[in-house]
């Protein structure tokens, strides 16, 4: 610490060419450094920046809210009030909560012994079925929406909370097969083979070596298919009418063609993401340990 | 079990079964737009469930595009998740046709069907039966800034022409205060730029389609009202009017920037409340301008309340859409809202309400706006559709936008007006003779 100190000094102004010579390497290091910082805050500001105007937005009258933009204006709470007043908003969070907690563990729970197998005991079309998985990926969802309404019609599945966290399940699948299996696929297998040595079950092989070595990357893969399934917009639209709709839904219906509406939808915005805002920022540490989890090796 | 002990049990029994009978509710799940009259709507809900305790809404509130896209999925495949859907003068006779909407030919008397306003009721109605009730009806018409137009010394006829709105533009067109001689949309959309489009094109003598369903985007009329609307707004428009809609240009137009905006009547009751708008005291009215012929000069558009035929409660629906639309709702909007939030357009009841005449001074306008417009008759030579700003077919909704396209490109200057309108002219015949209406 000290000696960065010192350089630091010594690396002021004009130094004499000797000196220069001899700390150029550290400073542009240290240049370099500073430059990726100013370039990372930049880029988190910008990436931030909707979202910071989003909650201010929600905090003025509608009509400050279409006027020029200003930083300067008196907060009020006139559009939570108006928005609260017209839905419920915890019906809508809760099944939020329910549909994108639910698909993740249903996903997780088939996605594993998927994974399992795929990275464990590969045959030969198992980079086939990985591929073939991830293509459906590939099809935009309006193309499969009135098959799969009329299937939710005759199965009785249409505005229930089952019926969207089957579809949420199926949506995310490839991606949670696909992350899990890269995070298996880095686990030596000795260790698998060294537990079986000593007579454990298939089932025990994972539930006490697999699943507590890779829990990071478990962890961010269910917290990634959580986000994913908040976030969705179409399928939660077009599935749900009152009783399961969930906060996609409810931001939607504060959009209008006619009329002023920005701030209440702001406002409405911001309650809708907060709650995943805030369980982001709790599991910041799992996604980023997931993320980065078995890449040095 | 003895007599004297089941009796009592049988009573009690009997006296659960009964009260829970008398607590069974109908939930109807309602559909709407996310429309100022609409959330007024909604918020009266417990009213309605005052009156009518047997009865328990359910809403459902999406943005207009959204919602569209929402219901046809389900009324085309027979859902059956809403029981009142809103839609629009557009949707209702087509899925009438196709026996979506449940048919409303046995209304209660005290509904005094004959009091709705006579277009609105043929525009909501499919052989001679309505399949929707009116929520409300609107026209387009011509607001103007009375102070500038009297400062400058300009008298408005009771009938102005597209002629004389451009030279009031270019008198009043002030750019480097802020204020533009006429405000129109350009947003491209079937329901935005050509809801406006269209009836300036009727003015101009044009049509969509000839009777055998040939399209018309190329014919002289098209030409000289395209080259007409993009000349006015590129000269005496406001910067970037090719992504002004409606509410751009209210915005627009109650801040003060614009001498003239040519548009829907429901705007009047925002434009005149003080608190919304910055002209309010300085607002002038006209019916829309008219060139050619008055045929098609201003258009006709209704929200209105339907059944599916899917809909297991029809019985709740109805109750619910007869009061939503009745004269007492009116009564209830007016007394708790104020009467200028009142849905205007739909009853001839509305308008002889003294009140209602007090407190909004445009009425007159917007009832002989509603009246003089007329869907199946709105163009200079006769055509084979029924709407005034729009063709009442199912693939209007992708030739409209794709023509709206169009019409914004020539209007940013991207493409000549021709070049604008054979692209679009090609592109609608393609679109016809793939839906089987040209060979």
């Amino acid at each position: 610490m000290t000696t960065v100190k010192t350089k630091t000094l010594a690396g002021d102004g004009q130094a004499p060419a000797v000196s220069v010579l001899r700390t150029s390497p550290m400073r542009s290091a240290r240049t370099r450094r500073l430059g990726l910082t100013v370039l990372g805050w930049a880029i988190a500001c910008l990436i931030f920046f909707p979202i910071f105007w989003m909650v201010l937005t929600g905090f003025k009258t509608e009509s400050a809210a279409i006027a020029d933009p200003s930083l300067i204006f008196s907060p009020t709470l006139e559009s939570y009030i108006e928005v609260q007043a017209r839905a419920d908003y915890f019906k809508f969070a809760l099944n939020s909560v329910v549909v994108a907690f639910g698909s993740t563990l249903a996903a997780l729970l088939i996605a594993i012994p998927a994974a399992y197998s795929m990275a464990f005991l590969p045959t030969k079309r198992t980079k086939g079925t990985l591929l073939w998985m991830l293509s459906t990926k590939m099809l935009p969802p309006v193309g499969v929406l009135v098959p799969i309404y009329l299937l939710f019609r005759d199965f009785g599945l249409l505005d229930t909370r089952t019926g969207l966290v089957i579809v949420y399940t199926l949506m995310n699948l490839p991606i949670v097969v696909w992350m899990l299996y890269t995070f298996f696929k880095d686990l030596p297998k000795d260790i698998l083979e060294a537990g079986r040595m000593d007579g454990a079950s298939t089932l025990q092989e994972v539930m006490f070596l697999l699943l507590p070595l890779t829990l990071p990357g478990i962890a961010s893969t269910g917290l990634l298919s959580v986000i994913l399934s908040w976030n969705e917009a179409f399928w939660s639209l077009n599935l749900t009418s009152s009783n399961a709709a969930p906060l996609t839904a409810y931001i939607a219906s504060f959009s209008s063609p006619e009329g002023l509406f920005w701030a209440k939808l702001s406002a409405a915005s911001t309650m809708a993401i907060a709650p995943i805002l805030v369980f982001g920022w709790l599991t910041q540490k799992q996604m980023v340990r997931g993320l980065t989890f078995g890449a040095v090796k | 079990m003895k007599l004297t002990r089941a009796l009592p049990l049988a009573t009690l029994t009997a006296a659960v079964a009964a009260a829970s009978q008398a607590q069974a509710q109908t939930e109807i799940t309602v559909a709407t737009v996310n429309n100022n009259d609409m959330v007024i709507m909604q918020s009266l809900t417990e009213e309605f469930e005052a009156a009518h305790p047997d009865v328990e809404l359910d809403w459902v509130v999406l943005e207009e595009n959204v919602l569209r896209q929402r219901l046809t999925t389900d009324v085309a495949t027979g859902g059956g998740q809403f029981d009142v859907m809103t839609i629009g003068t557009y949707e209702v006779p087509i899925w009438a046709e196709r026996g979506w909407l449940t048919p409303l030919d046995d209304l209660p008397e005290a509904y005094d069907v004959d009091d709705l306003l006579q277009s609105v009721r043929d525009g909501l109605s499919h052989d001679g039966t309505l399949h929707a009730l009116p929520f409300y009806g609107e026209s387009s018409m011509m607001y103007y800034r009375q102070d500038l137009f009297d400062a400058a010394g300009i008298e408005v006829p009771e009938q102005p022409s597209w002629e004389e709105v451009r030279d009031w533009a270019g008198q009043l067109h002030d750019p480097g205060n802020e204020t533009y001689g006429i405000c129109l949309r350009g947003k491209p959309g079937w329901g935005e730029n050509m809801a406006f489009v269209s009836t300036l094109v009727n003015t101009f003598g044009g049509r969509w389609f000839d009777e055998e369903w040939n399209p018309e985007l190329d014919s002289p009329a098209w030409q000289e009202a395209i080259s007409f609307y993009v000349d006015l707004l590129d000269n005496y428009g406001p910067p970037g009017a090719s992504s002004n809609g409606f509410n751009e240009n209210l915005a627009l137009f109650s801040r003060g920037n614009c001498a003239m905006w040519v548009d829907a009547t429901s705007a009047a009751g925002k434009l005149y409340d003080p608190d919304e708008s910055e002209v309010a005291n300085r607002l002038g009215f006209a019916p829309a301008p008219v060139a050619e012929t008055p045929k098609g000069s201003h258009w006709l558009w209704s929200w209105a309340l339907g059944i599916p035929a899917t809909s297991e409660k029809k019985e709740a629906a109805e109750t619910f859409i007869t009061w939503a639309t009745s004269k007492e709702y009116i009564e209830l909007v007016g007394e708790t809202q104020g009467w200028t939030s009142v849905p205007p357009g739909t009853r001839e009841s509305t308008y002889a309400n003294e009140n209602y005449q007090q407190a909004a001074p445009f009425a007159d306008f917007v009832l002989e706006a509603i009246r003089g417009a007329d869907p199946t008759d709105s163009t200079l030579e006769p055509s084979p559709y029924i709407g005034v700003q729009f063709v009442g077919i199912p693939e209007f909704q992708s030739i409209g936008t794709q023509v709206g396209q169009t019409v914004a490109s020539a209007l940013t200057g991207d493409v000549t007006v021709e070049q604008a309108l054979q692209t679009a002219q090609r592109a609608t015949e393609r679109t016809m003779q793939r839906a089987g209406y040209l060979d």
